[in-house]
């Protein structure tokens, strides 16, 4: 940690963990009490979901009542409201709807390299946020996406966006 | 109707000279001093704060404790960018209902208690946390540069267009004494910053922000005891919420949320939804990102759907245009301390309206009424209130 050194210092010389802020000229008391957080994410009624992920597939609910699927899917139908729900797999292509290309990213992907996220509407009207692969500078909102699945650097499976050539 | 019959605001910007309730007084005592009031009057008190990178948990009682509030009643609230308007809704709702007469509300951050990039990786996390942080690394600008494509595609704006925005609000910024940027800016400098998530640089986005404002609003029944010259009323206050992701939405050029709350405080405060313009002599947006800006204009409804652009291209809303937005310089240049912005806006529209404004940057104030939308998250919680000079 950046502070680490610093604090060391300057318990030794001053008696207190302490910086002078570079910009206002403040002094600081560098907290000790240092934390890290991960969280446990519940996903044991969508486990399908990462089971697709396996067989190379992108799925979703659906409420065999009144038909509506749910992508991220959910595990109730608040229409419904019922939990009457089946698996399906979505269109595999879709269209490019908005991209962006994040440069300036969160500490924990700083072993990406800048990556574009997107947005495409696949063609049976549901809507996907994901990684887009290629050359950003040559897709426009409009372009014929597909959706692939592929390892991360991690090594788990995750969807991604790929343009269609021509 | 509710009042704003006092307001505090202190310097934005890098405040690591102070401490969390050393920054708060800073704006709770010009706010205690306009109201003319003390402490013992006040029955509730509400704090906007999302404070995730500071390290005070209780910020309420912490307070209560360095200004001497206790024991009113109190509670802390969040809405992510919104956070300052949603302490607002709750001291409106309060007195509206009866069940107080003089409330403070006080918006405060203080996000330079963590490092930039700690502030970057909890900011992310204002989206959906797992379809799109944790496995799709969305940061803020992202989020919002989702839209700035979208709109640039289909309706021919450019990077240059969203850089006219900086350059007003930092022309604006230059004369408010508050603000974290007090410099103008060229539109050369804003294209040649570097990029942060494309289309935006640098210079599209608002910064990391330390900063505090506060109000004190009453009851109608207390301006009349008290005899309060000095006051802007809350005409209307409409509030909407969005869907966690941006996936769920069906375009990427207009807030729903902002739409909707937009649609209930102008119905709410006789505002032909048409022409709301003629109505307002000023207002303050959520330019959070520029192109934020400019879909504001468009669902606010002071351009047509495709022509916000054109309202920064004819220079319509600096002073003298069609009307006047963020002329305190905006979350862009006046920065933005996440849960202080909505109460910022409030104190703006207190000055605007009375003639309070610093020099330069004051608005003609003809019809009496001033608009501010205040936006949490990617489109999360809207907040559209109205002020005015009459009941």
């Amino acid at each position: 940690m950046e502070f680490e050194k610093a604090i060391e210092k300057n318990i030794e010389e001053f008696g207190f963990p302490v910086i002078i802020d570079e910009k206002s000229g403040a002094l600081q008391w560098v907290d000790l009490r240092e934390m890290n957080i991960r969280y446990l994410v519940s996903i044991e009624n969508i486990m399908p979901f990462f089971e697709g992920l396996r067989e190379g597939k992108l799925l979703a609910t659906r409420c065999r009542d009144c038909g509506e699927i749910f992508f991220p899917p959910q595990k109730d139908c608040p229409t419904c409201k019922d939990s009457n729900m089946e698996w399906i797999e979505l269109a595999k292509e879709g269209v490019l709807e908005t991209l962006t290309v994040v440069f300036v990213r969160p500490p924990s992907f700083s072993n990406y390299d800048p990556y574009t996220v997107a947005i495409a509407k696949l063609d049976d009207g549901v809507r996907i946020t994901a990684w887009l692969k290629g050359d950003p500078k040559k897709v426009k909102p409009g372009q014929r996406v597909k959706v692939e699945i592929s390892k991360r650097k991690e090594g788990y499976l995750m969807y991604e966006l790929i343009p269609i050539e021509g | 109707m509710v009042a704003i019959i006092g307001v505090g605001h202190s310097k934005f910007g890098n405040r690591r000279d102070v401490s969390i309730p050393e920054l708060a007084w800073e704006a709770i005592k010009p706010a205690l001093d306009t109201a003319n009031i003390e402490q013992k009057d006040i029955d509730f008190f509400v704090i906007g704060t999302a404070g995730v990178w500071s390290s005070e948990a209780a910020v309420a009682p912490l307070i209560a404790e360095y200004a001497k509030l206790e024991p009113a009643g109190s509670m802390r609230v969040e809405a992510a960018c919104a956070t300052g308007s949603a302490a607002i809704r709750v001291g409106y709702t309060a007195i509206k209902s009866g069940e107080a007469d003089v409330v403070l509300i006080l918006g405060i951050e203080k996000m330079q208690e963590s490092t930039n990039p700690i502030v970057i990786e909890l900011i992310g996390r204002f989206g959906n946390f797992f379809w799109e942080f944790e496995n799709f690394g969305l940061t803020f600008p992202a989020y919002y540069a989702l839209y700035a494509t979208a709109y640039m595609a289909k309706y021919n704006a450019s990077e240059e267009d969203f850089a006219r925005v900086a350059v007003k609000n930092h022309f604006y910024g230059a004369r408010n004494p508050y603000a974290q940027f007090q410099k103008e800016i060229t539109i050369e400098q804003a294209l040649n910053s570097p990029y942060i998530s494309w289309p935006f640089k640098l210079f599209d986005c608002s910064p990391i922000t330390d900063g505090a404002s506060a109000v004190i609003m009453v009851s109608d029944d207390k301006v009349k005891e008290w005899k309060i010259d000095e006051r802007v009323f809350i005409l209307s206050q409409g509030v909407g919420t969005g869907t966690a992701n941006l996936s769920k939405r069906d375009n990427f050029t207009s807030l729903k949320s902002a739409v909707y709350a937009a649609e209930i405080a102008y119905r709410k405060a006789g505002i032909d939804i048409d022409n709301p313009c003629k109505y307002l002599d000023g207002a303050n947006v959520h330019d959070c990102f520029t192109s934020a800006e400019i879909i504001a204009y468009e669902d606010l409804r002071f351009a047509k759907r495709g022509e916000g652009v054109e309202l920064i291209r004819e220079e319509q809303t600096y002073i003298g245009g069609k009307i006047p937005v963020n002329v305190d310089g905006g979350l862009k240049a006046k920065g933005h301390p996440i849960g202080a912005t909505g109460v910022s806006q409030a104190v703006e529209a207190y000055k605007q309206l009375l003639n309070k404004a610093e020099k330069g940057r004051q608005i003609d104030v003809v019809n009496g009424k001033y608009l501010t939308h205040n936006i949490g998250g990617t489109g999360h919680y809207a907040y559209v209130t109205i002020y005015g000079l009459e009941r």
